[in-house]
């Protein structure tokens, strides 16, 4: 039994040995395990979820039964890039331009922030505040956006402490403005990481060098921190652009009349006219493609 | 460097910004606690009587469980198929490796509602029945690059002779790996994992392409809030996530090397992506 | 599980084999259930807000052990996209007239047994096997509810009182006017133009060519900058009001009684250009998981009792005229303010929501806008 056991054990390690002087031997083929699974799942789920919905955004959907109609056609990109009537032109113009507004705010509140972070606060406090950044990152988006849709509101904290101070009622209920506020509150971790991550591998040194060759503050932040930071700003940015560019739930909860943006309408019309909502996708896809290779153009991977 | 003024300046900006990132987490932690079902302000009588309705709301427990089955089987996946990646790209120089990469990174950085919808066009083409799985590959498509992420930092910071020295002395792979790579890889395979969940537990967009008619703990709190139901209840539940996050966030700070790029997670991984 | 392992197959066979699946047709009628059986414990509808409202429907969750579980649409559109959109997992849709066509034939919904709901025989004759949800004798669905949808305002802000929809098309109350987000909109639009400009000679509001259509389009785009905003789910609708940030706009009754019953001074008319309106169904979908208990909500709702008392939490008027009693049980003249008692005059005086399609039901022609168009104009309206 023991013996059993023992060689079995034997022929257990013996297996295991051959194989992984197999693998020792042949590393491609360990390669080739390593790496079919993950890439495989990705082909076969997610770039075959794109190539569908490239696929159904060249076809159409009947009005009535929003059966998919197997044509090949140009009408769904007809209808958003139409002329005549430029609504889907005018959505998708409000979408990028409030991604933008959103990703200067984030940056213009988070640069100061991200410095003081890195360059300026003792041990204890840099982690302090790493947390204090952290934590709304990860406490529920929803929630957040909530959040403010109670702040916001006529009756809510906002109009009260104005109130308080003799100031009258915002109105920004329900507003364009409103969703810039909100969507620059919940992006703007996304901002303050990048930018802290790439100031913080700035050598002290660097900066002592410039002070002693007579730079003054403003000439070593225009010369030597903004050069060195900057790729940690595009790579903030990717995100909260990004992120605003897909979101629908923003306008759904603080926006009003006239705040649809693309999210909405793809969300509105993705099963009763699918094809059309699928090559409306592909405007922020076809954005952040040119937004990407942008930023590579700009050197900010390279850099990172 | 910066004259006192400019440091003092820089001070009062970061607390101002601290403040607007902390402020409505408060405001919410505080509706938790108003008697009142109608959300005024200020808040004129206090009571915790909603958790206890919100204990013993089924809905939401079933929510709440649907979400966790979801986290933990997307982060399962994410774990297993992000740390193959992130083995194979650090360990081998192939022709496409920045086309993978590539990959795995874009569903996060193409916005969720492209993921969903192409998941939701895929499936309806597919004929694929919504199903709690459903939700889960919608989920692990994005957590994937989490783990690979934290797993591939980690992995670079590991030399690669502590893995030649092991099989030198005579270990074979198997062993190496249990007492060698295992040890050095294991807090940052947790930290990855404890990230994955925290995103599959938070996320909205992609779940209702991919969730039918389930709820998830999310789809819960927007269904209830689009329609002004239950808004005590939806004030309890916030509290309790935000009181929750910082279990996981803290754990994965605690057991990452450079803490601090792990932990942004999702943000670091376009940096550590092209690095 | 099978399923799944098969469709992953599929995946792999090819991507554009997977995507020519046929579109689905009206579904078969051949396995009509002859009986109900044990209830499945569970049953998931999607509906109109409080069309299982707990007044009425704990009673049926303790009788059948079927315990509802709920999501409130805010348009048809929202319904339609939901159910359709892979709603599978719902068992019960209670679609309105212009929903209820498309689920048909889209083959989203199954034909149901009429006579597994014994009050069925009692309903209004219009209501047994209306053409939105009856298809050549073939029922998809059980009739439920029929109502309009009513011009409301604050009696203390908006004096005189209103009487025509001019009010929230004038910019009198500008900023103070909330109007649904919902594309039939162009229809209450439309029906106004009707009556205020003959010569487009808008003879049906949800069948209109290019210019009756554009104007209705002119009119939804000339009132947007008066409004609050567009509501998409009643209890928007009501937080305005209750807050005092909307005097007027177009509702439901259910928000008017909901805001009356909270002691908010509104009040609601039926504007003399008339109004649009709805008839709804419960739909059983196709692979419903609970069909006993739907088929047992479909029967319970019926019931005079649940009639009456759906008809007076929602403001609408039952298709079961047996539920008058009840409804004067509980609210004094009930019946006769809902226009039970004469149904078929105040049927006629609402233009009930349906499905807009290019071929009008007037003139013969093929020209009139559809769903899609509206959908679009929508967008362009409110976007």
């Amino acid at each position: 039994m023991a013996v059993d056991a023992a060689r079995e054990a034997g022929s257990f390690r013996g297996a295991r040995l051959r194989l992984s002087s197999v693998l020792w031997r042949r590393p491609w083929l360990k390669l080739v395990v390593l790496l079919v699974p993950p890439v495989a799942a990705f082909v076969a789920v997610y770039a075959a979820s794109l190539g569908a919905m490239l696929v159904s955004s060249f076809w159409t959907s009947d009005s009535f039964t929003a059966a998919i109609v197997h044509t090949w056609t140009l009408d769904q990109y007809r209808a958003i890039f139409s002329l005549s009537d430029p609504t889907y032109l005018r959505i998708a113009g409000r979408t990028i331009g409030m991604a933008a507004a959103v990703t200067v705010t984030d940056a213009i509140l988070a640069f100061p922030l991200a410095f003081f972070m890195a360059k300026i606060a003792g041990r204890r406090t840099r982690s302090l505040l790493f947390v204090m950044v952290l934590l709304p990152l990860w406490s529920s988006y929803l929630v957040r956006i909530y959040s403010w849709t109670t702040i916001l509101s006529k009756s809510g904290p906002l109009n009260w402490f104005l109130n308080g101070l003799g100031l009258p009622d915002a109105q920004l209920q329900f507003t364009n403005k409103a969703m810039w506020i909100v969507f620059s509150y919940v992006w703007l971790p996304f901002m303050i990481l990048p930018i802290y991550a790439a100031l913080e591998r700035i050598p002290g040194s660097l900066l002592e060098a410039s002070r002693d060759l007579g730079a003054r503050g403003s000439r070593t932040f225009r010369s030597v921190i903004l050069p060195l930071a900057f790729p940690g700003v595009v790579a903030g940015s990717i995100f909260t652009f990004s992120l605003t560019l897909g979101d629908y739930i923003t306008p759904l909860l603080v926006g009003g009349p006239g705040s649809s943006l693309i999210g909405n309408i793809v969300s509105e019309q993705s099963a009763s006219n699918l094809t059309f909502a699928a090559a409306y996708a592909m405007v922020p896809v076809g954005v952040m493609a040119l937004y990407i290779a942008l930023a590579r153009r700009l050197g900010a991977f390279e850099a990172l | 460097m910066e004259s006192h003024a400019t440091k003092i300046g820089l001070g009062v900006w970061t607390a101002l910004v601290v403040a607007f990132l902390w402020i409505p987490l408060v405001i919410i932690a505080l509706y938790a606690f108003n008697a009142s079902p109608i959300q005024s302000w200020p808040i004129t009588s206090w009571s915790t009587k909603w958790f206890g309705v919100a204990w013993h709301d089924d809905f939401l427990r079933s929510s709440l469980r649907l979400s966790i089955e979801v986290g933990l089987a997307a982060t399962a996946i994410a774990l297993v198929l992000g740390t193959m990646a992130s083995f194979a790209i650090q360990r081998f120089a192939f022709f496409g490796r920045d086309s993978i990469s590539f990959l795995l990174l874009l569903p996060i950085a193409l916005p969720g509602i492209i993921t969903g919808m192409a998941l939701n066009s895929f499936f309806s083409f597919a004929g694929v029945a919504f199903s709690i799985w459903t939700i889960v590959i919608g989920h692990a498509t994005f957590c994937v690059v989490v783990v690979y992420n934290n797993v591939l930092a980690r992995l670079r910071r590991t030399s690669p002779s502590l893995v030649e020295a092991s099989m030198d002395l005579g270990a074979d792979g198997w062993q190496t790996f249990r007492y060698v790579t295992w040890p050095t890889l294991s807090t940052a395979l947790v930290a990855g994992g404890l990230l994955a969940f925290a995103l599959s537990f938070d996320e909205v967009i992609v779940t209702t392409f991919t969730a039918g008619a389930q709820t998830t703990l999310p789809i819960f709190i927007l269904d209830n809030l689009r329609q002004g139901q239950q808004l005590p209840v939806v004030n309890v539940v916030a509290f309790a996530i935000i009181l929750f996050t910082v279990i996981p966030v803290w754990v994965s700070q605690r057991l990452t090397v450079g803490g601090e790029t792990a932990a942004g997670g999702r943000v670091t991984a376009v940096a550590t992506q092209t690095e | 599980m099978r399923k799944r392992i098969r469709s992953w197959h599929v995946v792999l066979a090819g991507l554009v084999a997977m995507l020519a699946v046929p579109a689905a047709g009206v579904s078969k009628t051949s396995a009509l259930p002859t009986k109900i059986g044990p209830g499945e414990g569970a049953l998931k509808v999607m509906e109109w807000g409080q069309y299982t409202d707990p007044s009425f429907a704990k009673k049926f969750e303790q009788q059948t052990g079927c315990k509802i579980q709920r999501k409130d649409a805010g348009s048809s559109n929202e319904m339609f996209n939901i159910i359709h959109g892979g709603g599978n997992g719902y068992d019960l849709v209670s679609a309105s007239g212009d929903a209820s066509l498309r689920f048909i034939y889209a083959g989203d919904v199954v034909p149901v047994n009429v006579n597994l709901i014994p009050s069925w025989k009692d309903f209004l004759p219009a209501f047994k096997s209306p053409p939105h949800n009856t298809i050549k004798g073939v029922h998809y669905g059980v009739s439920l509810q029929w109502g309009p949808n009513t011009l409301i305002y604050n009696t203390k802000k908006v004096k005189p009182a209103p009487t025509s929809w001019s009010a929230i098309y004038s910019p009198k109350y500008k900023g103070k006017i909330s109007v649904p987000n919902n594309p039939i909109q162009i229809a209450d639009a439309a029906l106004y133009l009707q009556k205020t400009k003959p010569s487009l000679g808008i003879k049906d509001p949800y069948e209109l060519t290019k210019p009756q259509f554009d104007a209705a389009v002119t009119l939804l785009k000339k009132q947007k900058p008066l409004l609050l905003r567009y509501w998409l789910y009643p209890a928007d609708d009501e937080k305005d009001f209750k807050t005092g940030d909307a005097f007027i706009g177009a509702t439901w009754p259910l928000q008017t009684l909901t805001l009356q019953a909270s002691k908010v001074p509104v009040k609601e008319i039926i504007p003399k250009e008339g109004v649009t309106g709805w008839a709804d169904t419960w739909m059983l979908t196709k692979n419903a998981p609970h069909p006993n208990c739907a088929y047992r909500w479909m029967a319970y709702a019926a019931t005079p009792q649940v009639q009456a008392k759906q008809a007076l939490v929602f403001g609408e008027t039952p298709v079961n005229p047996k539920a008058c009693p009840y409804m004067n049980k509980i609210q004094k003249g009930s019946c006769a303010g809902y226009h039970l008692s004469a149904p078929a005059a105040y049927a006629k005086s609402i233009r009930f929501w349906k499905t807009p399609v290019k071929t009008c039901g007037w003139g013969g022609r093929t020209d009139c806008k559809d769903q899609q168009a509206w959908n679009n104009a929508w967008a362009s309206i409110t976007g």
